[in-house]
């Protein structure tokens, strides 16, 4: 006969303990090895099919925010460069561009993704040394984002005309595209997969501390054997930037990146008649309510924050959990902050990698100051950081009120504001309480309440039960100071077509 | 029998349901075109009534973005059967402002009618046409959905009298919006007339506010109010469309410019109504779940 479970007698009250492995947490290092890569010493601008010389003459130092060792060094572009680049984009949309079949330019974007796949470690290896994100994000995420990118728009060249219902397209002409520092290949397939589908030809300036990538695509455009001109790379800071975005000649403007700059741009093409795209900041809610899944929705608040440090525009950044389960939910929280493994990002075990830049880690330093001087209450993964380079631990903030600056401005790190709420209509509420509306997380097992919730958010892209997912069939962007217009999916053609008929 | 004095209307402003004066106190004249004497003082709208009018706004929005998609197209029906009842009115209105002939008064009106219905049958299809359901790699539902972009300020062209007015409104509340339009210069009695329509076809206060006044004056409190979402704009003024752009960074606003339709191009259906006029008065949004056990 089996035996019965033993009877319980009384409950018994088990204080809960803090996780600690000791060493036994320690895994043993598992380097991605880089022998795959040559990083050349210098990098030129890619105007015209070619890489020329900058008229500027001058070149920046491109580091290893992990190891703050220059990888290389980079052009930059100054308003004469800029120029080149819009009239070697110009001559190509008038010359070959436009007057391709579109089932031809198709073949042209299949052509980048095919390569892109082919070289898919390289470019995730580099883009890890370049801008510090765990390798493991950039092979896993990134880089096969981007090629899918890439195939998915590819697909839309010569189809545009079931896209829009009643309406024919016309390209715009040359599209001025800038992208940020946190997804630098990403962010490059976002903004040319698209534009060069709907006919557009392409002048982008790639973040300065993080051109590689950008400039690795360009070698896989001129081996794809593009048309010269019909994609061109300026690099260089926010001077180049404004170049492109105020040169005369230009049809488009994209940009993503933050909402003070976009602000900056909006004003800058105001009257201009160039249509205009922006893609900026967020301070995403993560709502938890009492009958979610709780260690599925915290694995989810993890992610949300900590993905690629927290440098994310989209970031589960506001964390608002129903009261009844506070408790539980920042006790794992505190567990699983610890286990997070921080530390070289070339390391296949790394989690969590360098912060970007100097300045951005001075900026997150300054935010978090904030956060203990206005009493919120700090908790911070107790791992080791490197010596060099830029570092940041995984931290969250309890008792955060949302005047907090903590619970208003974007950091882009990987800090947390927790705050608290009790009913439904209090977590719509305090979720809408900012000026941004990029996106929002809903965790519940109840579907009804996903769609309530969902309805009333005021954001561009919400994941139920799920964070920080991507794919190019989907389309992302904000609601208010988030910005407008949207990327990816079948809505991410709009921004670069003019409807006629 | 001596003859009978006619009783003039006094035109005010539209603000949450209720025909209040402009705060301001200010009204300037409209003149009859044929014999330049004043037919009637007109509220000349100032930054507070603005400011009223998107704050009237913003409060009916909630109600009437939650509204079924059906409902709202039910309303939308029913302003275009008060406005069929009430067309003499509006015709000998016109005639008098304009110096339009009768026939053209009416071409105008009932085109206007007509809109109204053309819109309200669009009210629970543009999600099909415009939404989408989208196959993501991975294990998850995802689909993308119009939803309102809120409270939208509406620069209505000065082109004819009534029906730029009704062939922005209608697809702009259709989607769950809320609108403040500084209506015709030109043409304002139309426009409030029109208002009184609305205020009896069951559309709820604060979901349409109507201004008049001098639009140089209302335009840039307009762009710069940090509770509007979208200002909607026809014409090509360089000098507005420039302002609208740089003063709407601060909250960045949606700035939607169209330079059409031009004169009578705002009769002709194929120019003046159009499914992707609700489009640009909409935000898409996306929403993810995984598909699992």
């Amino acid at each position: 006969m089996p035996t019965l479970e033993k009877k319980v007698t009384r409950l018994e009250v088990v204080e809960p303990k803090q996780l600690n492995f000791g060493k036994k947490w320690d895994y043993a290092p598992a380097p991605e090895s880089t022998d795959l890569v040559k990083i050349a010493p210098r990098y030129e601008l890619f105007i015209g099919g070619k890489f020329v010389k900058p008229k500027s003459g001058n070149y920046f130092k491109s580091i290893n925010p992990a190891t703050e060792e220059v990888l290389t060094e980079v052009a930059e572009a100054n308003d004469a460069d800029v120029d080149a680049a819009v009239r070697a984009a110009r001559n190509a949309y008038e010359k070959y561009w436009s007057k391709l079949p579109a089932a031809e330019r198709a073949k042209y974007i299949f052509r980048i993704a095919r390569q892109l796949q082919e070289k898919a470690r390289e470019f995730a290896i580099v883009e890890t040394m370049d801008g510090g994100k765990p390798i493991r994000e950039a092979r896993d995420v990134d880089i096969p984002l981007a090629c899918a990118h890439f195939f998915y728009y590819a697909g839309w060249a010569d189809k545009l005309e079931y896209a829009f219902p009643g309406r024919k397209t016309r390209p715009l002409g040359v599209a001025g595209q800038i992208i940020p520092w946190n997804f630098p290949l990403l962010m490059a397939a976002w903004k040319i997969a698209p534009a060069l589908a709907c006919g557009n030809t392409v002048v982008l300036k790639p973040a300065e501390t993080t051109p590689l990538t950008s400039l690795l695509l360009a070698q896989i455009i001129q081996e794809a054997d593009l048309p010269p001109g019909v994609v061109n790379i300026v690099t260089g800071a926010g001077k180049t930037g404004a170049a492109l975005v105020k040169h005369p000649d230009i049809n488009k403007v994209a940009f993503t990146g933050s909402t003070d700059v976009g602000k900056m741009i909006m004003r800058a093409v105001a009257g201009s008649g160039k249509k205009l795209t922006l893609e900026l900041g967020g301070k995403a809610a993560n709502i938890i309510f009492e009958d979610a899944p709780i260690d599925q929705a915290v694995e989810g608040i993890i992610n949300g924050i900590y993905f690629n440090q927290g440098h994310v525009c989209c970031a589960g950044s506001r964390l608002f959990v129903q009261e009844g389960i506070k408790d539980i939910v920042i006790r794992k929280l505190q567990d699983r902050l610890q286990t997070l493994r921080v530390g070289n990002p070339l390391d296949k075990n790394t989690d969590v990698g360098a912060i970007n830049s100097r300045e951005q880690l001075n900026k997150i330093k300054e935010l978090v100051e904030s956060g203990v001087q206005e009493g919120c209450a700090l908790h911070q993964s107790e791992c080791t950081l490197p010596k060099k380079g830029f570092w940041f631990a995984p931290t969250f903030f309890t008792g955060v009120a949302q005047s907090n600056r903590i619970a208003q401005e974007e950091i882009f790190g990987p800090v947390l504001s927790v705050l608290t709420f009790r009913t439904v209509e209090e977590a719509i509420e305090k979720a809408n309480n900012t000026a941004y509306g990029l996106s929002a997380g809903v965790w519940t097992d109840k579907g009804s309440k996903i769609f309530k919730v969902s309805s009333k958010l005021k954001a561009g892209v919400i994941w139920a039960n799920t964070y920080n997912k991507f794919d190019p069939t989907s389309p992302f962007g904000g609601f208010k100071e988030s910005g407008f217009g949207r990327e990816g999916g079948l809505h991410g053609l709009m921004p670069y077509v003019e409807l006629v008929g | 029998m001596q003859k009978r004095s006619e009783i003039l209307k006094t035109y005010k402003l539209f603000i949450n349901g209720q025909f209040p004066r402009s705060e301001s106190g200010h009204y300037f004249q409209l003149l009859s075109p044929k014999t330049k004497k004043p037919i009637a003082n007109v509220a000349r709208g100032s930054r507070k009534d603005l400011r009223d009018a998107v704050g009237a706004a913003r409060k009916a929005l909630p109600g009437w973005s939650s509204k079924t998609a059906y409902n709202r197209g039910q309303i939308l029906y029913r302003m275009a059967e008060v406005l069929e009842g009430r067309k003499e009115e509006l015709i000998a209105e016109m005639v008098k402002m304009t110096g339009a002939t009768p026939k053209k008064a009416e071409q105008e009106v009932t085109s206007c009618i007509d809109r109204l219905v053309w819109y309200a049958g669009w009210s629970d299809k543009y999600q099909q046409i415009f939404g989408t359901v989208n196959p993501v790699a991975a294990p998850y539902f995802n689909f993308t959905l119009p939803e309102p972009v809120g409270v939208v300020g509406i620069i209505v062209s000065d082109e004819l009298p009534l029906v730029p007015l009704v062939s922005k409104l209608a697809p702009a509340i259709l989607a769950g919006n809320t609108v403040v339009m500084l209506a015709s210069e030109k043409y304002p009695l139309s426009a409030i007339t029109f208002a009184e329509m609305i205020a009896t076809s069951d559309v709820p206060a604060g979901v349409v506010n109507i201004l008049t006044g001098i639009k140089k004056e209302l335009i840039a409190h307009l762009a710069k109010h940090m509770d509007v979402n979208s200002v909607n704009y026809t014409g090509s003024d360089p000098e507005i469309l420039k302002m609208l752009q740089e003063e709407g960074a601060a909250n960045v606003k949606r700035i939607i410019a169209h330079d059409y339709p031009k004169g009578d191009e705002w009769l002709n259906n194929e120019r003046a109504q159009s499914p992707y006029w609700i489009h640009s008065f909409v935000e898409m949004k996306t929403t993810w779940h995984p598909i699992g056990i």
